[in-house]
Parts: C-alpha cells; structure tokens; sequence
C-alpha cells in the first residue's frame, strides 16, 4: 500500500513540475475562467442579490470548463516522447498511475478555483467567504469529483486527435450529479446561509460521487489503459 | 528445457480487419540476445508492444519467465527502449532518471539517478533540462533510463537510430554487460552490422509472419543481409 502511494505522489509530483515549468493548461484555464467571468459580468445587471442567486451556476460552470483545458492535458503531457509507453512499461500499477494524475489535476483545478473566487467576489461586488470553511469542503468534494471524471475521460481519449472536443462531451453529463449538487450548496454558501437540511443531501450526492467513481475509475483504468 | 525468458504462442494482433501479426510462435532463452528483423510494416514494433505489456495480443499468449507481461513483478525486470525516447522535456537529467527510480522501487532514487548520467556521461549537466540537450545527449539519457534497474530482459525497439558513434558504442558497451550478466535482449533494427555483433540469434518478420528464427551464424555475421537474402519476402 505504502508503495502504491509513493508510485502515485512521484507522478502527482511530476505532473505538477512539469505544469508549473511550462504553465501550459494553468495559464489557459485562469485566463478562460477570468474571461469568461468578466464578459458576464457586462452582459447581466451586477445587482448582488440576483448575482447571489446565480453564483453557483456561474461559477461551477467556469471551472467545469477551465477544468477541461487542465483534464486535457493529464495523458496528453505523457505523448510526447512516447513518455507514456515507458510509464505503462514501469511496475506502476495502473491505479496508481490514475491516482497520481487525478491529484495532479485536482490541485491545478483547484488551484484555478481558489484564485476564480475573488474574482468572482471583487467583479460582482459579493462577499463570498461567508461561510468560507463549508464553501471550501464543497468545492473540495465537487472538485474531486470532475478530476476523477476528468481523468478517466482524459484516458480514454488520449490517443484521439479530437481530443479536446470529445473530453468535454464525454465528462459533462457524467458529472450532472455533481455539478447540480456543488451549484446548489454554493448558491446557498455564497447567499450567506447554511446548508438547510433539504439541501444536506447534497453533500451526501458528493461524497458518494467521489466514492463509487474512484473506487471505479481505480478498478477499471489497468483495462482502459492496455485492453 | 529451462523455463523460456520469453515466449509467445501463437500470437494474432488486428487493427481492425488487418492482421498485423500471423499466428507468431516464438521461444527466447535466458540469456539470449534476438535481432527481430523484418521490413517496415513487419509488425516488429507490434509484437515489442505487446511483449512489454503495452498492447493485449487478438489471440494467443505471450508469458515472459512463466508470467503475463502486465505482472507487476515481470514488468520491474523489463528495460524498454521504444520509438520514443521517453524522456520529459521539461524535466533536467536528474529528475527524468529520478522519476523512473521512484517507479521501480530502488532504494537510493538520487544516488541512482546520479550514478547513472555519470556512467553516460551526462553528469556534468544533471541540472540541465532535456529539451535543452542534443539528440544524442537525449538519446544517452533514454539509454539510461532502460538501464537504471538492471533489467533481466531488455526489448529494444530500434535502439541505434540516430545514434551517433559514441551513443552507439556506448549502448552496445551497455548491452555487452547485461548479457553478460545473464539478461536477455529482444532488439528490432534495420542497422544490421551492429545487432548482428551482438545477437545470438535472430528472427524475421515478413508482412506479420515469422519467417525464421533461430541462431545468428557466422554467415549472417559475414553477410548482414543473409536473413533477408534466404527468408526475406523477395525470396519467399
């Protein structure tokens, strides 16, 4: 087990050097998720409590797509040089393997999330750390949940040309569940309430989420990857 | 008879309807080292593939020391040079080598990974990333990550193309040694004075088939051609 998880932090590592190196996915999906906040911001009345009311939309939508530009490239940095054969050829479990590269994307993701929100704050004039700490654990489940997603797809369409396209397609409806979940607990954090008992079953919808599509990304990956 | 390094039974590989490996049956011994001949298009680099447990074989069974090439255990005394280099641009020397340390569980990542650009004479530039490196300097740090784990069964897909004289010196010098220590070697390449010299035995490939297999003569040695010349396509 200590060894599995030591396979799966040195390609965490890895992936994480080298994106901070070239910065090729991060400078593309701040500068998207930044964009697309701005031009919002000029095409609605940045009235804060009708903002408040579509803040979980808004921004769960912009990170599901900057997520993509970052999903994009978790194989995808392992083609050149044919990288990726001398992985699958190492004693690494797929697994591990999978792991590793949906922490990598999970951190740049989350990284893009944690600089989004004050801009979202300061574009539309909202206070949305109120309930910061709950705000935080949501985005955390919800952010687990499109990197495990994100990296699954990213898998099987490593080797396509249309890569970029079909990723997007394949990963959003599968992430319905958690998408809906992590907008309406946000719209409900940033309005500046707590979770209200109708709405803790969302965090159940996560939770589990993250669960069963780990367990089963981690199950099926070694068959997705060889055949 | 002594278990086979590495042995494929009646292997099939289709691409969709194209069959781009027939029904190969092959047997390598401990120690040997096979020239996997064959044209461009032979399924030379399929069948590599698929002995390094990077592609599942349409039919048939290939077992390296008795176990599938997706076991953890068989894929840690593999030493796999493919097409590619396999070497990270944005990492320096020492991480790509340290990477792939961390990977096959040796004990000392670093240490190894220094002893290694050393032994390839890249030590003097382990800070250095290698998209900064020459081709051959790339290709020496390629030859290095294979070697890194002492690997029992090297498969070489094509190993001195674009090589310069020392890379090629210097792998062959590589390879001489593991042999030497009992590894087997499974080599592709269209460079044949340099596979015969070290082959033990060879194989053809024509159009997916095997057309022969077995050991290198010293006719083969005087006549690099000879495999194609008796079993090639043009003689078939």
């Amino acid at each position: 087990m200590m060894l599995f998880l030591r396979q799966a932090w040195t390609i965490a590592a890895k992936d994480l050097r080298s994106e901070l190196r070239t910065k090729e996915s991060l400078n593309a999906a701040f500068a998207f998720a930044v964009t697309i906040l701005l031009l919002f911001s000029f095409a609605v009345d940045v009235d804060p409590d009708r903002i408040k009311e579509i803040s979980g939309g808004l921004l769960w939508m912009v990170f599901a797509f900057a997520g993509a530009l970052i999903f994009n490239r978790a194989f995808a940095r392992d083609l050149a040089n044919d990288c990726l054969d001398a992985l699958l050829a190492s004693p690494i479990p797929g697994a591990a393997l999978f792991l590793g590269k949906t922490i990598a994307s999970f951190t740049l993701v989350l990284a893009i999330e944690m600089l989004c929100y004050p801009v979202f704050g300061l574009l539309y004039n909202i206070s949305w750390a109120n309930h910061f700490w709950t705000l935080a654990g949501v985005t955390v489940l919800a952010t687990w949940a499109m990197a495990v997603i994100g990296t699954m797809f990213s898998t099987l369409c490593v080797n396509l040309s249309l890569r970029e396209i079909m990723l997007p397609l394949l990963v959003y409806p599968v992430l319905i569940p958690a998408l809906m979940g992590a907008m309406l607990l946000t719209t409900q954090l940033i309005s500046g309430q707590p979770i209200s008992s109708d709405n803790q079953i969302w965090l159940r919808v996560l939770a589990a989420f993250d669960i069963i599509f780990t367990s089963l990304a981690l199950l099926l990956v070694e068959t997705v990857l060889v055949g | 008879m002594s278990e086979a390094a590495l042995a494929v039974h009646e292997v099939w590989k289709y691409f969709g309807d194209f069959p781009a490996l027939r029904k190969v049956t092959l047997r390598v011994d401990p120690g040997s080292c096979v020239a996997l001949l064959g044209r461009n298009g032979a399924g030379k680099t399929t069948l590599l593939k698929i002995l390094a447990g990077l592609a599942a074989p349409s039919e048939g069974t290939i077992l390296l020391e008795g176990k599938s090439p997706r076991d953890a255990a068989t894929r840690s005394r593999i030493g796999l040079i493919g097409h590619g280099i396999a070497v990270y641009d944005e990492l320096t020397a020492l991480e790509n080598l340290e990477v792939f340390a961390q990977l096959y569980g040796i004990a000392q990542p670093r240490e190894a990974a220094r002893e290694w650009l050393r032994r390839v004479n890249l030590g003097h530039v382990e800070n250095g990333k290698a998209r900064e490196f020459s081709r051959g300097m790339r290709q020496r740090l390629a030859v290095a990550r294979a070697f890194l784990h002492s690997p029992k069964l090297l498969i070489l897909d094509e190993p001195f193309t674009g090589l310069d004289d020392r890379s090629i010196g210097l792998l062959q010098a590589l390879l001489r040694d593991a042999l030497a220590t009992g590894a087997t070697a499974i080599l592709s390449t269209h460079q044949l004075p340099e596979a015969m010299e070290l082959a033990t035995h060879v194989a053809l490939l024509n159009r997916g088939q095997l057309a022969f297999a077995g050991e290198r003569t010293a006719e083969m040695l005087a006549d690099p051609n000879w495999v194609y010349k008796h079993y090639g396509e043009a003689a078939a």
